[in-house]
């Protein structure tokens, strides 16, 4: 695997769309190819060596393809924007759309990333060891398809809408998350280790959701169902049955209709 | 002497009351007194004649001070500022009428620019849950002649529609609802006990930021499941006895304000309420429509949506409509820093957005295009007064229920004083030149 090394030396005045900085757009180019590549800032194009400094070269295929992005990226728009394979480590925090429509390859993120990342997201891997914002791993306005593949991982917090209309894949918060957790769910799974707030759940078809810390308002729509044994992890732990959303649609499955799960640690 | 124009419509609210008389000046230059209107709407037509209104545009000096300019000179202050910026804001067009948005459009295109109206801190979110979900909706004649259930839902109309009860929604005697308000039931979901709450029959006054749990719990007891003894403060009971007072009517609106849409859940609130009607048609026949606030922001949302493709909140910086509230929204441009140019025309920013962001319009170059002296024409560095819209130049308006309604000119504005329209194909005529377009 070949590695790219971009380093931020021009900070933008305004805010620098990116989407090209990805291991597809990358592979096969040379560091001055590569500087060539159009980046926007606001209604301005421009090019990617304007702003960041390229040393290495790309691999033949987005495969074989690695980018290290260093330097102060918070004002940096859409990093590893529908990648479909390689790596990417983003070695401090970024801004909007980090991994947005990704389809595989692995994002390391090693510090905050702002909203939308992972909207989406049919495969792959995302780590954020910082914070995630609002909407990881949700669908775009009006889609209802939002994550349905890969893995997330949040090592920190995350926003508001984590998994909206989430249909496949599976998201781990380390930390706390905020309000509408997997909200129209159709699948998928999100495991949260820390406290959660309110709205969880709420219209979920289907798709499992596990919570160990609190919850500070139960969503009405799910219903107690006893308690399990459940293994996460590797680790077996008790956990409180909750099944719902009962005021929404439900599909049969062998003549029993299928509810969206919602576990929480005893 | 003097006459009466007759049937003039009122550019206050989006309830567009179209039953208005008012009486001016035999030569059409003064405008006397109005009768029919709510007091807001009355005040509306009488502030344009007002003695100490601005009529020439003004330009911020460096020592804070104002120097009036000409219109000409305000256009190619404003076609400069919108052709130097890397990323200008667009935003307002509520309170201007629809043939002004559209040329508006037409500057944003050659800008490209960031275009938004005051949906962005309104209903916004209204129109992200009729995206993800769909509106079953009607328009106000079939609430006035047939609804028999009325939900108000986070709104006061009582203090904000003022007329949309008498008008349309309780008190009218309609086809299906000769016994005016004694034919239809009044449910009002307020936490705070309103003077529309006061009226209502049932008044679920539930804990403030848990309306997604009561419309949760509704659709819940709709379907008859189990459900916890409280849900938002209110008993288990009440829900489901509201929940079949929904069902048993004939023919059910709700109607919904900014108690549920910039509340916390914000869309999702709208969305499960959107999720109630479609549940409850599964009964009778029901209905939901957002109360909208300015008297054309309905419209501007349809001239965004006809020439863009979406309502609100678009971004033309890439040369092609873009949309996403939380990265193309004008809150967010403003506080993330994201613009380096502001340009509003009929609406008040400075009033309504948080300081932060009030902060970095005052720090970029800036024009505001408004016939009242408002906080954005204040922290502006350009302000370009223009004719009240509805009493001083006609145009097409859409209500809430988006029906266009044509706004009647009643009254001669100040002598020289342009259009919104006017100046606004003064800009971008000079734009066109500045920028090289066809």
């Amino acid at each position: 695997m070949e590695t790219v090394t971009i380093t931020m030396k021009n900070l933008p005045a305004l805010y620098l769309e990116a989407d090209t900085i990805t291991p597809d757009s990358f592979a096969g180019k040379t560091a001055a190819q590569i500087a060539e590549l159009p980046v926007y800032e606001g209604n301005v194009a421009t090019t990617l060596g304007k702003y960041f400094e390229i040393n290495g070269g790309a691999g033949a295929t987005a495969a074989d393809t690695k980018i290290i992005v260093k330097g102060d990226v918070r004002k940096v728009k859409y990093l590893g924007f529908k990648m479909s394979a390689g790596e990417m480590v983003i070695e401090g925090s970024t801004d909007l759309y980090v991994g947005a429509w990704m389809t595989g390859g692995k994002i390391l993120a090693k510090g905050n990333v702002e909203g939308f990342a992972a909207t989406a997201m049919k495969g792959g891997e995302l780590t954020i060891e910082g914070n995630a914002g609002n909407y990881l791993g949700a669908a775009y306005r009006g889609d209802w398809r939002g994550m349905s593949g890969g893995k997330i991982l949040v090592k920190g917090n995350a926003g508001s809408d984590v998994g909206m209309y989430m249909t496949g894949g599976e998201i781990v918060i380390n930390g706390n998350v905020d309000v509408h957790l997997m909200t129209h769910a159709e699948g998928g799974k999100t495991i949260v280790k820390g406290n959660t707030q309110s709205k969880l759940g709420g219209q979920m078809v289907d798709g499992t959701i596990i919570i160990y810390g609190s919850i500070e308002t139960m969503t009405p729509g799910f219903k107690p169902n006893g308690e399990v044994e459940l293994e996460v992890d590797g680790v077996k732990g008790k956990f409180a049955h909750f099944i719902g959303d009962m005021g929404e649609r439900h599909k049969k499955k062998k003549g029993a209709v299928v509810y969206a799960n919602l576990y929480k640690k005893i | 002497m003097t006459k009466t124009v007759t049937d003039v419509i009122c550019p206050f609210c989006g309830t567009l009351c179209d039953d208005l008389e008012v009486v001016v000046s035999d030569d059409g230059k003064q405008l006397l007194e109005v009768y029919n209107a709510c007091v807001i709407g009355t005040e509306k037509f009488l502030h344009s004649q007002a003695k100490d209104r601005v009529t020439r545009p003004r330009l911020r000096q460096a020592d804070g001070s104002w120097k009036e300019i000409s219109y000409d000179e305000a256009a190619d202050y404003t076609a400069s500022m919108l052709a130097k910026a890397k990323k200008p804001l667009m935003y307002g067009w509520s309170s201007t009428n629809c043939e002004a948005q559209s040329v508006g459009n037409e500057i944003a295109e050659i800008s490209k620019a960031c275009c938004d109206n005051t949906a962005a801190v309104c209903h916004g979110t209204t129109l992200i849950a009729v995206q993800d979900i769909g509106l079953p909706t009607c328009t106000l004649g079939e609430v006035k002649n047939r609804a028999d259930r009325v939900i108000f839902w986070g709104c006061n109309p009582a203090h904000a529609h003022p007329r949309h009860m008498s008008r349309y929604s309780i008190f009218p005697r309609g086809f299906f609802t000769g016994k005016g308000q004694m034919s239809r039931k009044m449910i009002v979901v307020d936490p705070r006990c309103t003077d529309t709450a006061k009226m209502a029959d049932v008044h679920l006054q539930l804990e403030q930021g848990k309306d997604y749990e009561l419309l949760n719990a509704l659709r819940v007891a709709f379907k008859g499941e189990w459900l916890p003894d409280v849900v938002a403060g209110i008993p288990k009971e009440k829900i489901r006895e509201a929940a079949d007072m929904m069902k048993s009517g004939r023919f059910g609106i709700i109607f919904f304000g900014m108690g549920v849409t910039q509340s916390i859940g914000k869309n999702h609130n709208i969305d499960e309420a959107i999720a109630v009607t479609k549940d409850l048609n599964e009964y009778t026949k029901f209905s939901i429509m957002p109360m909208r606030g300015h008297y054309n922001v309905t419209g501007s949302g349809e001239v965004f949506a006809w020439q863009f493709g979406f309502p609100y909140s678009v971004d033309l910086t890439r040369g092609f409509a873009r949309y996403n509230p939380g990265d193309t929204s004008s809150i967010d441009l403003l506080n993330r820093g994201e613009v380096d140019a502001m340009f509003t025309i009929g609406s008040d920013p400075g009033a309504h957005f948080p300081i932060s962001a009030v902060k970095h319009i005052a720090s970029v170059p800036s024009v505001c295009i408004d016939p009242h002296l408002t906080p954005t024409s204040g922290v502006s560095k350009l302000h370009v007064p223009v004719a009240f819209n509805g009493v001083e130049t006609g145009g097409n308006c859409y209500r809430m229920d988006n029906v266009p309604i044509d706004c009647r000119k009643v009254v001669e504005p100040p002598a020289g004083m342009l259009t919104d329209e006017q100046f606004l194909v003064m800009v971008r005529d000079r734009l066109k030149k500045l920028k090289g377009a066809a």
